[in-house]
């Protein structure tokens, strides 16, 4: 009996591109991520899904960490191997850590429903994982990753 | 993105194509607040020619709905909701706010 030679190979394709924080590019910055989900094969939902994550990641990041009328640069790289995507976002803006946001209760009736929270909550329920990590001096990263085989 | 809207007797309809985020969602509020401007407060929004919606979409819809609903003057009724589109409402837990029709016609039939 021949040895089999279990020969593992493994692609991984790396993404960079940089974006203006303005409201006015979020649907560049969706197709970017959106490509990158459909190249590294995800289906139709899931690319659907990674492109709200990564709308709503960058509408914080506009609001929050630059603020609108000032604007700055969001870096997002995009890696993909054949299970998973995983997105990063760095700014460098103020620090601010979108994961720490209580997620909004979603029983309550039309007139108390909370207005605001909903988009993080979404980023958060339609990604497998999410990574906050605050840079040195000032900025922010955001990892985010979805995964094929999951039934999100 | 782009919104048509036409006034019946019993209601407006407005129709909302393309992408609403962040960018966008302020025509789509504006075009509700036109409505209400002009003392209408039964709304059916036919969305089926809508590609993609976030946050800021949702939330233009939660206030448009506090609007027409307060006094029981009114309701926004959401007609041809994209699948995809369908489950962002389970998720954000608004399915129970809204009703909901497969086609405009049984919508605006329903004022």
């Amino acid at each position: 009996m021949i040895g089999g030679l279990a020969l593992y190979l493994t692609m991984s394709v790396m993404r960079t591109a940089i974006f203006s924080a303005k409201f006015e590019y979020l649907d560049e910055m969706r197709e970017f991520a959106g490509q990158a989900a459909q190249d590294a094969g995800l289906s139709v939902e899931q690319v659907y899904a990674v492109k709200l994550a990564v709308d709503e990641a960058c509408t914080n990041i506009i609001e929050h960490a630059y603020g609108v009328e000032i604007g700055g640069d969001i870096e997002c790289t995009c890696m993909a191997d054949r299970t998973c995507i995983k997105i990063i976002l760095r700014d460098h803006g103020k620090q601010f850590d979108p994961t720490l946001a209580p997620d909004p209760d979603l029983t309550l009736e039309l007139e108390n429903r909370p207005i605001g929270g909903l988009g993080v909550f979404l980023m958060k329920t339609l990604m497998d994982e999410i990574h906050y990590e605050a840079l040195g001096e000032s900025g922010n990263l955001l990892t985010m990753v979805k995964c094929r085989g999951k039934a999100k | 993105m782009e919104i048509t809207k036409q006034e019946f007797k019993h209601c407006d309809l407005i129709a909302v194509k393309g992408r609403v985020d962040s960018f966008t969602a302020s025509q789509l509020a504006e075009a509700f607040e036109a409505s209400h401007k002009n003392n209408q407060f039964k709304i059916v929004l036919d969305m089926q020619d809508l590609n993609y919606m976030s946050s800021a979409g949702f939330r233009a819809l939660l206030v448009a709905q506090r609007t027409c609903k307060r006094y029981n003057r009114g309701e926004v009724i959401l007609s041809s909701v994209p699948k995809q589109i369908k489950e962002s409402f389970e998720l954000t837990g608004f399915t129970p706010l809204f009703k909901f029709f497969d086609n405009t016609t049984e919508a605006v039939g329903s004022f």
